[in-house]
């Protein structure tokens, strides 16, 4: 069984971003880029599941500008087996992903596609699901337990409300969360290996999909500041405070 | 004219809350007739709820054993059913919303607007990326459905005294089996629901131990509030995944939220910022939870939490 599996190039998670002054998107230039976290804890459980004999190959993907290969370069260095970059030089909304992915596994055919719950920069989370939909196939969203039978998967989710464990047929769509596994770390010997491995890359345009780029941003604002409050010197203080503003 | 359909989100025949603002939230449209869906195995008694939501035109309903359970897969045939002649439909951003709308989206071949935090009008709305850092103004095409999703944080819960019209509905289309529910394992006990109560007490790395994270409850328990945590104290093993406040957990905005022992990381004060009084204890007065706090006390949380129960 082959795996698929996403890695968006976004903005590193410790980079607090500042919306530009004239509204106009946010400031990134030059700023440390990275794989989309959840995307690396997609591709750990990948990996575990080759080791574990239950997937022969792991195959990763991502949809960006022709750096993007740097992100692809780290998912190999972790133990893929192959990459493909689907180069778009403007960032794609998650439709237009979710159908170049669906293109993908029409020519791969994997068991199963795991991709993290959502990227850390539009915080849509919606690929996953969306590419099950356009397969029609099975999707269990937010994953924090994953175990894989011959035909089946059994995956326990993070809801709300606790654990939400449900069974789905292959070939399936996984999201993950943050707590299904910590990624490895790469070793240097890792990096020389990943050197000679397979790299693939094709032209979005090439793939005659139509866009789904449908929402259209028009203005980037900072969030509201909340106002600096008051300080208590110690609880009777606090109890008082609160009792004023008709809290206790 | 805006036709808005909301898909409702229950429970063990209880209607969650995050209907009512989604209800809240649709009703910023100007003009909008706004439906619900009830989709369950006896969706009646959710109906009844419903119904009884200020605002709501009509309520519809789909009975059919196959939704005892939310699954997206199993849901969203019957969605597309009855979604043709909507202008909208919308859903919260709980988890079960989020798992189900982007499978809706897609089918219908549409953009999701995820997290709707304001309405511009009825195709521009405001929605948090980067973790809050930045809030974009999305426009949506005029000409195709709006498939979105609503940040209950952001909307109040719309009122009560509505007497909306129930109408059954039947399914006419075949639902798959290839997702098959397993189990639910429930966390929380008798507390309030973390995402609905007017209280929150929540702890984090500080309180050292899963023993010491006792004294959190203890709290709530005295303040009848809901316990949250912070990702520091989920991840060190001293609460479970649920209770997690933060951009990566629950988004919360209840009346008074009182964080201990929580240093106040961006991703946790996404989680909050729409609370109404937030109070801070915390040993270490530069810690960034001061900066958003509106009542701050620098102490020792192991002796201003009895101190606090004691005196409440």
């Amino acid at each position: 069984m082959k795996i698929l599996v996403g890695l968006k190039r976004v903005v590193d998670y410790t980079v607090r971003v500042q919306v530009k002054p004239d509204g106009s998107g946010v400031a990134i230039d030059g700023v440390k880029m990275s794989v989309n976290p959840f995307d690396e804890i997609a591709l750990e459980e990948a990996l575990r599941l080759r080791e574990a004999g239950k997937a022969t190959e792991v195959i990763v993907v991502s949809i960006g500008p022709a750096l993007a290969m740097q992100q692809l370069d780290t998912g190999l260095a972790m133990g893929a087996n192959r990459g493909i970059l689907v180069k778009s030089d403007a960032p794609v909304q998650p439709l237009t992903a979710a159908r170049v992915l669906q293109k993908l596994v029409e020519k791969e055919q994997p068991g199963l596609v795991i991709l993290g719950k959502q990227a850390i920069d539009d915080d849509a989370n919606q690929t996953g699901q969306m590419l099950a939909a356009l397969l029609d196939r099975p999707q269990a969203t937010f994953a924090s337990k994953i175990e894989v039978n011959s035909n089946t998967a059994r995956v326990t989710r993070e809801v709300d409300v606790g654990l939400e464990t449900i069974e789905v047929d292959l070939p399936a769509v996984i999201t993950v969360d943050l707590r299904l596994n910590t990624p490895r770390f790469i070793k240097l010997p890792d990096i020389v290996k990943a050197k000679s491995k397979p790299r693939e890359t094709l032209e979005l345009a090439a793939l005659g999909i139509d866009s789904g780029d449908h929402l259209q941003s028009t203005h980037f604002a900072p969030p509201p500041k909340r106002q600096k409050g008051v300080m208590v010197k110690d609880v009777p203080e606090l109890v008082a405070a609160l009792k004023t503003k008709g809290l206790l | 004219m805006s036709n808005i359909l909301i898909i409702a989100e229950h429970l063990n025949g209880q209607l969650n809350q995050s209907t009512a603002k989604c209800v809240s939230c649709a009703s910023k449209i100007v003009g909008a007739q706004i439906d619900v869906l009830v989709l369950a195995d006896d969706p009646a008694p959710i109906a009844a709820q419903v119904a009884a939501i200020a605002g709501v035109a009509k309520v519809k309903t789909i009975a059919h054993a196959a939704n005892a359970q939310a699954m997206a897969a199993i849901y969203t045939p019957q969605i597309l059913a009855v979604a043709a002649g909507y202008t909208h439909v919308f859903g919260p951003s709980t988890t079960f919303g989020k798992d189900l709308m982007p499978r809706i989206a897609a089918k219908l071949g549409v953009s999701q607007v995820s997290d709707v935090m304001a309405v511009d009008d009825a195709y521009t709305f405001r929605r948090p990326i980067y973790a809050g850092n930045a809030i974009v103004t999305v426009k949506a095409p005029s000409d195709q459905i709006v498939v979105a999703t609503v940040r209950t944080a952001s909307f109040p819960a719309a009122g009560g005294g509505g007497r909306a019209a129930v109408e059954a509905l039947a399914v006419h289309t075949e639902l798959p089996t290839h997702t098959r529910f397993v189990g639910l394992q429930q966390g929380g006990g008798d507390r309030p629901d973390l995402q609905t109560a007017r209280i929150v007490v929540s702890g984090g790395r500080a309180l050292g131990s899963a023993d010491n994270f006792k004294l959190i409850y203890d709290t709530a328990d005295k303040l009848k509030a809901g316990v949250g945590a912070s990702r520091a104290a989920v991840d060190a093993g001293y609460a479970p995944n649920d209770m997690q406040v933060g951009q990566t957990g629950k988004i919360i905005a209840p009346e008074l939220y009182v964080a201990v022992g929580i240093s106040g990381a961006i991703q946790h004060l996404t989680g909050i910022k729409d609370a109404g009084t937030i109070v801070a204890i915390n040993k270490d007065g530069e810690a960034p939870i001061f900066e958003v706090a509106d009542i701050g006390l620098v102490a020792d949380l192991f002796k201003a939490l009895p101190e606090l129960m004691a005196a409440v």
